[in-house]
C-alpha cells in the first residue's frame, strides 16, 4: 500500500478531502463576515446563527411544505437573506450610528434569541436531512472513495466564492461596495444610496451564511446550536485572512481546512486547536492578518 | 403629480431662475460646536464664485453643509428652486451637484478607470469618457494604476474628472490646487475656464487667491462661519491690499 509520512495513502486523501470541504464552510462564511464587516463595521455575531437557520430552513421546508433540496438551494438563502435585510433595516440601522461593540451585541443577542427559540421547539440533538438522491454514493477513484456528495460541497462552495468575488471585483455595484467600504460618506455624496447599499450587503452576507447552511444540511446533524461551535473557528479563520481582500478570506477558508484535516491525520489531539495555534502564529508576526492591509 | 410632470416642472426652473444656488441664514453644527454663524450668500447660473477666508473660516463647512454632510443645519438652502434642507444626502447630488471633497476622496480599492465611473450619472449632457480623457491624458495612460498610487495632481485631476462624467452643472470644488506644483495648478485654472465656458456653475473653496482671482466672477469673504464680505471681480484691484491683510497672506 503506498504510503504518505507513515499514513495510507486512502487515510490520507479521505482526510484531505474532508479538510477541503469543512474549509469550502470556513470560506462561505468567512466570506460573508468580511463583507459585512468591510461596510457596515460590526462583527457579525449572528453569522452562525444565519447558518443554522439556513440548515433549518431547508429541514422544515422539505418536512412541511415539501421543498426539495435543489430548490432549497435556491430559495433558502433568499428567504434567510430577506429577513437578515429587516433585521438591519430595524435593528441594526438604529444603533449605526453607536459604537461597533453594540452591534456585535446586539447580533450576539439575536443569535442567542433564534438558537433558544430552536432548542424550545426541537431540542439540540439535531435531526438528519437526506442527501439528495443523485449525489448519495460515491466515486472509487482508485487511490481512494470520494463521496459524490462531498465533491458537490466543494464545487458549489466554490462556484459560490468565485461569484462572490466577481461581483465585488468585477461589477458596478461591487464597486459600489467597496468604495463605500472605504469613504461611504463620499459615495452618499455621489448620490449614492448608501443606507440600501448597507441593507443589501447585510442581506448578501447573511444570504452566504444561509447557503452554506442548506449545504451543511445533508453533511451534518441539523442542530439549533451548529453554528455557535462553528462560528468560533471562523472568526479565528477571519482574524487569520485578515479583513481586506476577498480572495484572501477565500484561500484562508480553505487553507484552514486543510491544515486542520491533516492534524487529523497526524497528530489527531491537536485538531481542534491548530486553526487556533495558527492564529496566535499570525497575530504575533502579521497583526493585520495574512492578507489585511497593515493600517 | 407624477415624475414626468415633476421633471418638467424642474426643467422649467431651470431655465427661468438666473439663480443656482441661495443660501439664507445658515447654521451648521457637529455634535455640539456651532461652526457655521448664519451664512449668506447666492451664486448665478454659469457663475464662478470663491470662497476665501483662513483656516477654520467655515468655508469647507459651508460646501459640506450644502451636501448635507455635517451633523445638524438650519436655515435654508436652495439649489436650482428646490428647498433642499430637508433632503437625504443622497438625493442632493441628484439635483446636479458634483462635490470633489479637499482630501480628494479617491478610491484605494478602484482602479483609475473605476475611479472615474464610480459616481452615478445625475443628469443627461455629462462628459463623455473619450472628452474626459482627452482633457487629462494622463489619466488615460493611467488609467488601470490603482487611484491613490497616482500622484497628487493626477490624483486632485482624478477627483475633478469624475464628477463631469456625472452631468453636473454646479461643481463645489474644495481646495483644489492645495500642495500642487505651478505647472499643475496652471493645467487646473485651463480645466476650470473651459468648465465655465460650457456653461458650469462652480463654487471654489480655495487659499490660492493669486490662482482664484482671474477666474472669479465674484469672491466671497467668510471669516468665523459668516460671510464678511462680498468683492466683485471689478472690485478686486482697488480692494487687493484689503484682502491679503484679511486673509494674512
Amino acid at each position: 500500500m503506498t504510503m504518505i509520512f507513515g499514513v495510507p495513502l486512502a487515510v490520507f486523501m479521505g482526510q484531505l478531502t474532508l479538510g477541503l470541504v469543512n474549509g469550502a464552510f470556513y470560506a462561505l462564511l468567512s466570506l460573508g463576515l468580511a463583507v459585512i464587516f468591510g461596510l457596515l463595521k460590526i462583527v457579525n455575531f449572528a453569522h452562525g446563527a444565519q447558518y443554522m437557520l439556513g440548515a433549518f430552513a431547508a429541514l422544515l421546508g422539505f418536512r412541511y411544505l415539501g421543498i426539495n433540496y435543489w430548490l432549497a438551494l435556491i430559495l433558502v438563502p433568499l428567504v434567510v437573506g430577506g429577513f437578515g435585510m429587516l433585521m438591519e433595516r430595524f435593528l441594526l440601522r438604529r444603533i449605526a450610528h453607536l459604537d461597533h461593540l453594540y452591534g456585535l451585541l446586539l447580533t450576539f443577542g439575536l443569535a442567542l434569541i433564534f438558537e433558544g427559540t430552536l432548542v424550545n421547539f426541537f431540542g439540540v440533538s439535531g435531526a438528519r436531512y437526506a442527501t439528495p438522491e443523485v449525489l448519495q454514493g460515491g466515486l472509487n477513484l482508485g487511490f481512494m472513495f470520494l463521496p459524490t456528495y462531498r465533491a458537490w460541497v466543494l464545487v458549489a462552495a466554490l462556484a459560490m466564492c468565485l461569484f462572490t468575488w466577481f461581483m465585488i471585483e468585477r461589477t458596478r455595484l461591487g464597486a459600489y461596495l467597496r468604495a463605500g467600504t472605504e469613504n461611504s460618506e463620499l459615495m452618499q455624496a455621489f448620490g449614492v444610496n448608501v443606507p440600501l447599499l448597507i441593507t443589501l450587503t447585510y442581506g448578501f452576507g447573511v444570504a452566504l451564511a444561509a447557503f452554506a447552511g442548506v449545504l451543511a444540511a445533508p453533511l451534518y446533524p441539523v442542530s439549533p446550536t451548529m453554528g455557535s461551535s462553528l462560528l468560533i473557528v471562523v472568526f479565528a479563520v477571519v482574524v487569520i485572512g485578515g479583513m481586506g481582500s476577498i480572495m484572501g478570506a477565500i484561500l484562508t477558508g480553505l487553507g484552514m481546512g486543510v491544515i486542520e484535516g491533516l492534524t487529523k491525520v497526524y497528530y489527531p489531539e491537536a485538531s481542534n486547536t491548530v486553526i487556533f495555534l495558527v492564529m496566535i502564529l499570525v497575530l504575533m508576526l502579521r497583526p493585520a492578518g495574512l492578507f489585511g492591509k497593515e493600517a | 403629480m407624477n415624475t414626468a410632470e415633476a421633471y418638467e416642472t424642474n426643467e422649467f426652473a431651470d431655465s427661468q431662475t438666473s439663480e443656482m444656488l441661495r443660501v439664507k441664514d445658515l447654521h451648521a453644527f457637529y455634535g455640539e460646536s456651532h461652526i457655521l454663524h448664519g451664512v449668506n450668500f447666492d451664486v448665478k447660473r454659469g457663475e464662478l464664485v470663491t470662497l476665501l477666508g483662513r483656516n477654520g473660516a467655515g468655508r469647507s463647512t459651508t460646501l459640506k453643509s450644502i451636501m448635507n454632510m455635517v451633523g445638524r443645519r438650519t436655515g435654508s438652502i436652495v439649489i436650482n428652486g428646490n428647498e433642499t434642507l430637508r433632503m437625504k444626502p443622497h438625493h442632493i447630488p441628484r439635483l446636479g451637484i458634483g462635490y470633489c471633497p479637499e482630501e480628494r476622496g479617491i478610491f484605494a480599492s478602484l482602479d483609475v478607470h473605476e475611479n472615474l465611473l464610480l459616481p452615478p450619472t445625475v443628469r443627461s449632457g455629462g462628459m463623455s469618457l473619450d472628452e474626459i480623457y482627452s482633457m487629462f491624458p494622463n489619466l488615460y495612460e493611467r488609467r488601470k494604476s490603482q487611484g491613490t498610487r497616482l500622484s497628487g495632481g493626477e490624483q486632485q485631476m482624478l477627483a475633478m474628472a469624475r464628477i463631469l462624467r456625472t452631468g453636473a452643472r454646479l461643481l463645489l470644488l474644495d481646495e483644489i490646487t492645495e500642495g500642487l506644483a505651478p505647472v499643475i495648478v496652471q493645467k487646473l485654472g485651463e480645466v476650470l475656464m473651459q468648465l465655465k465656458e460650457r456653461g458650469m456653475t462652480i463654487v471654489l473653496v480655495e487659499q490660492n487667491f493669486r490662482f482664484a482671482a482671474p477666474l472669479a466672477d465674484r469672491h466671497f469673504v467668510m471669516d468665523h462661519g459668516q460671510i464678511v464680505e462680498e468683492i466683485s471681480a471689478a472690485q478686486l484691484p482697488s480692494r487687493r491690499e484689503h484682502l491679503n491683510t484679511m486673509l494674512g497672506v
